[in-house]
């Protein structure tokens, strides 16, 4: 970078190339323009909205237990925090107390959830910078949540467990047990990710001092979740605002200083062991009690405005509802923690070559039905 | 600072706002556009005050007024509020652009300007974000009809 500036005689014109909509670092269907003075990236503007389905108008005319439904195809592999963002509202709106054991189960499989969200993302984090074994280990071990979650409610990815007033259906008996069993051979294999990236000298290179986010902006920015915790940024949900069981367990907010690339990618590893920490002390005694409570067969929120939060994989996951005392909200707003994430990129990739921005966007674990919406 | 000292210091600095803490778990406060950027101001960089950090933005169409609702924390503090400006002309809505105080409001503002067809003064780049540059309409708005993407029942 430098030696190109410092070269007066090699004037270059600056132009503008397409990265995506089809770039397999974007992880989906975002389109990066590059401005380009040569290699050194001069401006990014990121052009969104080719899967935006206007799902906050569709839940103007859904009933709230249809919404539950809809949240889940945004942040695919947060579904189960998504989904428990809009049953937490409707809950807290209604007074309706869900029993222990609803919070327990929900707090357990919000943790394997985010468990599976960041091996996929260790996994796809490694296959952008050309590691591709990564993937293949990542993928295997995510394989044993998804079978965790087959069993109990049916569905791998985009589960529908909550529903407002508990969960759908009772834990499989198998449930305790291989939990335990994933726990026990998942804390073998998490140094293996260690030995196989983070000690990698390559992928050091190429992400130490790359992409540095201040506190500063990464507080203007609104950014939320592993990113911003990377910068210094004291943002974590879970601890700030206790939901379901989340009051009742240890843990430590992961918050790091440096802000870069390789910061990021830290906070993701650390964070998973927390979230085996939060499953081990919550996974022996699952409260007894009903998985439901009783709700009216159609939800009728009072007029008000509602507002919850909850720490899905990404960050900050935010509903906001204003309701007029109708069977559908009047305005639903979702925030969701990708959007406010992805525009950062714009500052902080100035100045840097194009295979430095797909580190960034790699660390930044973008998915890009919840950025559309 | 609880929400009796926000009341007590935000009603020294603009006697005109509407203070509302019924029906929502945060001290609503609303203000005219033409109110809103100072005292956005005033709330971002006071010490005692510091909200930093907006962690969201967006537009209510009602049928007299649009209100838009910025949700704001300070990470220092940790106290919350919302900040609403309430809109009376539904011809022509305009409202100053906060993205000089929090960076994150520039491309929420563009998302309301696409989806609520609110103008933003001072904006540096109020371009459609999610729909296509040529789209009819601003889909978030309660009159507004398409009658091939649209079903309603």
């Amino acid at each position: 970078m430098e030696a190109v500036k410092e070269n007066k005689d090699l004037k270059t014109q600056e132009y503008f190339v397409n990265m995506g909509p089809q770039h397999p670092s974007t992880h989906g269907v975002l389109r990066l323009m590059l401005g380009l003075d040569g290699e050194i990236i001069t401006k990014v503007e990121p052009h969104i909205g080719y899967i935006h389905r206007s799902i906050e108008k569709m839940c103007e005319f859904d009933n709230y237990r249809q919404i539950v439904h809809l949240t889940d195809r945004m942040d695919y592999l947060s579904s189960h925090m998504n989904n428990e963002a809009v049953c937490l509202l409707i809950e807290d709106a209604l007074e309706i107390e869900v029993s222990d054991r609803v919070k327990v189960i929900r707090t357990i499989f919000s943790e394997l959830a985010r468990l599976s969200s960041h091996q996929l993302w260790w996994a796809a984090t490694g296959m952008d910078l050309g590691a591709l074994t990564a993937f293949l280990y990542g993928f295997r071990d995510r394989e044993m949540i998804n079978d965790i979650f087959e069993e109990t409610c049916g569905a791998r990815l985009t589960m529908n467990y909550n529903i407002p007033g508990g969960v759908m259906f009772d834990l499989h008996p198998n449930f305790v047990q291989r939990v335990k069993d994933f726990i026990a051979h998942f804390k073998t294999k998490l140094p293996e990710y260690d030995e196989l990236l983070t000690d990698n000298v390559i992928f050091r290179m190429r992400t130490e001092g790359i992409g540095v986010i201040s506190k500063e902006d990464a507080i203007s920015y609104g950014l939320s979740g592993p990113t911003a915790r990377a910068s210094g940024v004291e943002c974590d949900l879970r601890k700030s605002h206790p939901y379901s069981a989340y009051d009742r367990v240890e843990f430590k907010e992961i918050i790091l200083e440096d802000g870069d690339a390789f910061s990021r990618y830290k906070a993701r590893l650390l964070e998973m062991w927390e979230s085996m920490s939060i499953i081990e002390q919550l996974i022996d005694n699952i409260p007894e009690g009903d998985i439901e409570a009783p709700t009216k067969a159609l939800i009728k929120l009072p007029k008000g405005e509602f507002y919850q939060r909850v720490e899905t994989a990404r960050g900050d996951f935010g509903v906001y509802v204003v309701s007029e005392g109708g069977k559908s909200p009047f305005r639903l707003k979702f925030r969701s923690p990708s959007f406010s994430n992805l525009f950062v990129l714009d500052h902080i990739a100035k100045g840097s070559k194009i295979a430095d921005l797909v580190a960034m966007m790699a660390t930044f674990d973008l998915v890009v039905p919840d950025i559309d919406r | 600072m609880d929400n009796e000292a926000l009341k007590q210091q935000i009603t020294s600095w603009e006697p005109a706002a509407e203070l509302v803490e019924e029906g929502s778990q945060f001290l609503n406060v609303i203000v005219t556009p033409d109110q809103l950027s100072a005292l956005a101001e005033k709330l971002r960089n006071e010490e005692a005050m510091d909200f930093d950090y907006m962690f969201c933005l967006t537009c209510v169409d009602y049928p007299e007024h649009f209100m838009m609702v910025y949700h704001l924390r300070s990470m220092k503090h940790k106290h919350e509020m919302v900040l609403k400006a309430r809109i009376d002309d539904k011809e022509n809505p305009t409202v100053d652009t906060l993205c000089n105080i929090w960076r994150t409001a520039e491309y929420h503002e563009r998302e309301v300007y696409d989806l609520f067809g609110i103008k933003f003064n001072n904006h540096p780049d109020l371009r459609r974000i999610l729909l296509d540059e040529d789209w009819k309409g601003y889909p978030l708005r309660k009159d507004y009809v398409d009658p091939v993407n649209m079903i309603s029942y």
